[in-house]
């Protein structure tokens, strides 16, 4: 991985690295979009605790919300990206992973 | 060619060029970082076997066809079917990539230049299938966090 690709999946592994956003992902991750009260339903923290919670995966671009009436309606967010260029994505992060590699070969 | 049918990769290695060229054309070493245990060496003209060794990709025996060795220009290229990972896919009748990997020298060491071509003729639903095989990672993932949180509590 480049150091730039590292410095933007920094807030991502920092958003995931604590079990109760964890859930929250874990909850949205089967699809549909929850309110703040659905999410806090179970949760042994406060109601303001997962806003929080639910604002550091925003800034991570792991959740969106929209609006619903009064509500508030959080979903996991599937970047919105065309197929193919995703699948270069995916190539291209194998090829970061072996260069890698490369270099730890050979500049030992 | 459009921008969906390339990759390109650089990367400056602070190492000399005869090192880096061995690390390329001795299949052995490349497969160390490539990640395949290949099973012969790379000779032009030849197809170069072997398991893929990276984590999630173990089931996968990738075929190298080598098209160029050149140790006087720093250059290897080979043709394969890149994410041919669906061991219950037949991908025999699929269009190849070309890798073509260029060393030149720098006064840091070693430029190497990557370039992937041919991803323009690989069918729009194996594109899509890829995406949904990491997708469903993606899911998979999930899941086994909420087993491992619902063991914690």
């Amino acid at each position: 991985m480049t150091a730039l690709a590292v410095k933007h999946s920094a807030p991502v592994f920092a958003a995931l690295g604590d079990p109760t956003r964890l859930r929250l992902v874990a909850r949205l991750a089967q699809g549909e979009a929850l309110s703040i009260s659905q999410l806090t339903e179970g949760e042994r923290v406060t109601r303001q605790a997962i806003t929080k919670h639910l604002e550091v995966l925003a800034d991570a671009g792991l959740v969106t919300d929209r609006k619903r009436g009064r509500e508030r309606l959080y979903a996991l967010e599937a970047a919105p990206l065309d197929d193919a260029r995703r699948y270069l994505d995916q190539v291209s992060a194998q090829w970061d992973k072996a260069i890698a590699r490369l270099r730890l070969l050979v500049e030992r | 060619m459009s921008s969906t049918d390339t990759i390109e990769k650089h990367a400056d290695l602070r190492a000399p060029i005869a090192r880096v060229w061995r690390a390329l054309s001795d299949s052995l070493e490349f497969g160390s970082w490539f990640g395949v245990e290949l099973e012969t060496p790379f000779t032009p003209g030849k197809t170069c076997a072997g398991h893929i060794t990276v984590k999630g990709y173990e089931h996968v025996r990738a075929e190298f066809h080598v098209d160029r060795v050149d140790e006087r220009a720093h250059t290897l290229v080979f043709r394969w079917r890149p994410y041919a990972i669906d061991p219950s896919y037949d991908y025999s009748e699929e269009p190849y990539t070309t890798v073509t990997l260029a060393l030149s020298e720098i006064p840091t060491g070693t430029h190497l230049a990557i370039t992937e071509t041919g991803f323009d003729g690989i069918p729009a639903a194996r594109r899509a299938k890829a995406f949904e095989m990491n997708g469903s990672g993606w899911e998979q993932q999930a899941v086994q966090i909420a087993a491992y949180l619902a063991n914690q509590s």
